[in-house]
């Protein structure tokens, strides 16, 4: 396929365009995250660390942030083992029923968020005696299983199975070849996998509302104080350390595994 | 275990297991699929099944404001019966149409310019340009919008010298900042699928005689169609069930904001699964169109 001079230029300048709309309201709100005034008005009245340090003391979000981190690490972990568990079962072996344990994965994410939450909400009241961090928790392993499985799978698929066959034939028993041959061709990939699923944990709000009960995320504590006006100024700070923090991860996870799989 | 030695075959109990295992390769699958498997039904599955129950259940409106599990279809009545169920569910369907619509729109250049035009380096670069805003916080976004949106926010300030002024809060709101936030669900696969088309066909249908247009039309376009409906169905889907970006940039009700007022405010859970059964079954026959044209193995 040929492109004009012209077409490639109209491509490369659209493209250049829809970045700039895309990372222009990420950075007003890096902008807002130093504003002295309590209005919210644009543009900024100046620029201050006020908020930043109010954001820090905040008691609320310091708790929230805490019990994000641990949630998160608990339920990457659960994903951790089911999600590589379920890769190694449908890449080896073929299976009555395989097809709908790779559609079952996907289905946590790809049906709304609500229709999770609210399925989750109803189980654990009427049958698990009601919600607490471990239905939390159990919740938020529940869709992020996908991430582990699909950045491990695809590492699977890339890697010949010829590896492991040669390693039995040398006389390897199975856990040897899993600690020598198996686990170092998808340590990349599960660390990618478990980055973005402790990503998509921390981040997550609609299946939280519904299983955390009294627990108060970080995306909780901020989606309550949208909606208290005297608060704003340091939920926009607040905001900026979430940026970072999300950044941070898929940064991370984007260079352990260049074929890092994405959201899915 | 260096060459020329003897063999070291030791019959440990590991090898012992592994023996026996070999043997039976059912037992090896089942002992992977167990717990990943066991999860999902137990808590995914399971869960699913226990709100399509709820949906068929009793909610006392008037006395009690208790629930009783019995088995009546009167919360899909009332939802059939009463025309603003019908109303919400269709402006729901359709701003997610237009959401998708939209990012397949938008993704599309630079999309190409990812999977086709770039350098490996360029590419990469854009990837993480691409994946860094996908990971930014979903009501970081929101808040942003919040403030660009307002009455003295940043458009406004923008198109104030045009005379012009932002849509302010309301549908357009919803749909703008739904497109916002979905837009890298779409690019990624999509850039994705533009990737693997091969070169050798483009240069193939250019030898042939094809025009840049009619390439794109009927080699380009339906290679990448699995990938534009792998992205769809996050957009898609996304915005069927949305609440939080629909209720902090408008007042109008979608099907998200129904359920959660049911469940959260109200408390009858029995009609708030009846209507969550509208984005499910319209999820499921997407996802299995989906399956159809490809598109899981572009996720």
């Amino acid at each position: 396929m040929q492109l004009t001079r012209r077409l490639r230029f109209m491509l490369i300048g659209s493209s250049g365009c829809l970045l700039v709309v895309i990372y222009v309201p990420i950075l007003l709100i890096v902008l807002y995250a130093f504003n002295p005034s309590k209005s919210q008005k644009w543009p900024v009245t100046g620029l201050t660390l006020q908020w930043i340090q109010a954001a820090i003391g905040n008691p609320g979000a310091r708790s929230a942030l805490v019990l994000s981190v641990q949630v998160g690490l608990i339920a990457t972990a659960i994903a951790l083992v089911l999600g590589s568990l379920l890769a190694a079962a449908v890449h080896r072996y073929r299976f009555f029923g395989r097809n709908v344990v790779s559609f079952l994965v996907i289905l946590p994410v790809a049906l709304p968020g609500i229709v999770t939450g609210i399925a989750l909400n109803t189980t654990f009241r009427t049958l698990f005696g009601g919600l607490s961090l471990f239905t939390l928790i159990v919740g938020h392993a529940t869709f992020c299983v996908v991430t582990v499985y699909n950045n491990v799978i695809a590492r699977m698929r890339r890697t010949p199975g010829s590896l492991v066959e040669a390693s039995a034939d040398l006389g390897a028993d199975p856990l040897q070849t899993f600690r020598f041959v198996t686990l170092p061709v998808i340590r990349s990939a599960l660390i990618a996998g478990a980055l973005l699923a402790f990503a998509l944990s921390f981040d997550e709000i609609i299946v939280t509302t519904f299983t955390a009960g009294f627990n108060e995320t970080l995306p909780i504590w901020i989606f309550a104080n949208l909606s208290r006006p005297n608060q704003l100024p340091i939920v926009n700070a607040v905001a900026l350390g979430v940026i970072i923090a999300s950044a941070i991860p898929v940064y991370l996870a984007q260079r352990v595994a260049s074929d890092a799989a994405g959201y899915a | 275990m260096s060459a020329g030695q003897p063999s070291t075959y030791r019959p440990t109990l590991t090898r012992r297991v592994a023996r026996i295992l070999a043997l039976v390769p059912r037992i090896r699958v089942a002992g992977l699929l167990a717990a990943p498997v066991g999860w999902l039904v137990v808590f995914y599955l399971g869960s699913l099944a226990v709100l399509f129950a709820a949906a068929f259940w009793h909610y006392d409106a008037n006395i009690t404001f208790a629930i009783t599990k019995t088995f009546s279809f009167e919360n899909f009545a009332a939802l059939i019966s009463d025309p603003v169920y019908r109303t919400i569910a269709g402006r729901t369907v359709l701003i997610a149409a237009l959401v998708t619509i939209t990012d397949s729109v938008l993704a599309f250049p630079i999309a190409f310019v990812m999977g086709k035009l770039a350098g490996p380096k360029l590419r990469s670069l854009l990837g993480v340009l691409v994946l860094m805003p996908l990971w930014t916080s979903y009501l970081v976004k929101i808040l942003a919008w919040r403030l660009i949106l307002s009455d003295g926010g940043f458009l406004n300030w923008l198109l104030k010298p045009l005379h012009l002024s932002g849509p302010g809060f309301g549908e357009v709101a919803v749909y703008l900042v739904l497109a916002y936030i979905w837009l890298p669900y779409m690019i990624l696969p999509l850039a994705a699928g533009f990737e693997r088309v091969p070169n050798s066909l483009l240069e193939a249908s250019t030898d042939l005689g094809a025009r840049t247009w009619q390439t794109f039309r009927s080699v380009v376009l339906p290679l990448v169609f699995p990938a534009l409906v792998a992205g769809s169905i996050f957009t898609f889907s996304l915005t069927l069930g949305d609440y939080i970006a629909v209720s902090q940039v408008s007042s109008t009700q979608f099907i998200g904001s129904v359920i959660y007022a049911n469940l959260g405010v109200v408390g009858d859970l029995p009609l708030a699964a009846a209507f969550a059964t509208v984005p499910v079954l319209v999820m499921v026959v997407y996802l299995l169109l989906a399956r159809r044209a490809g598109a899981f193995e572009a996720l």
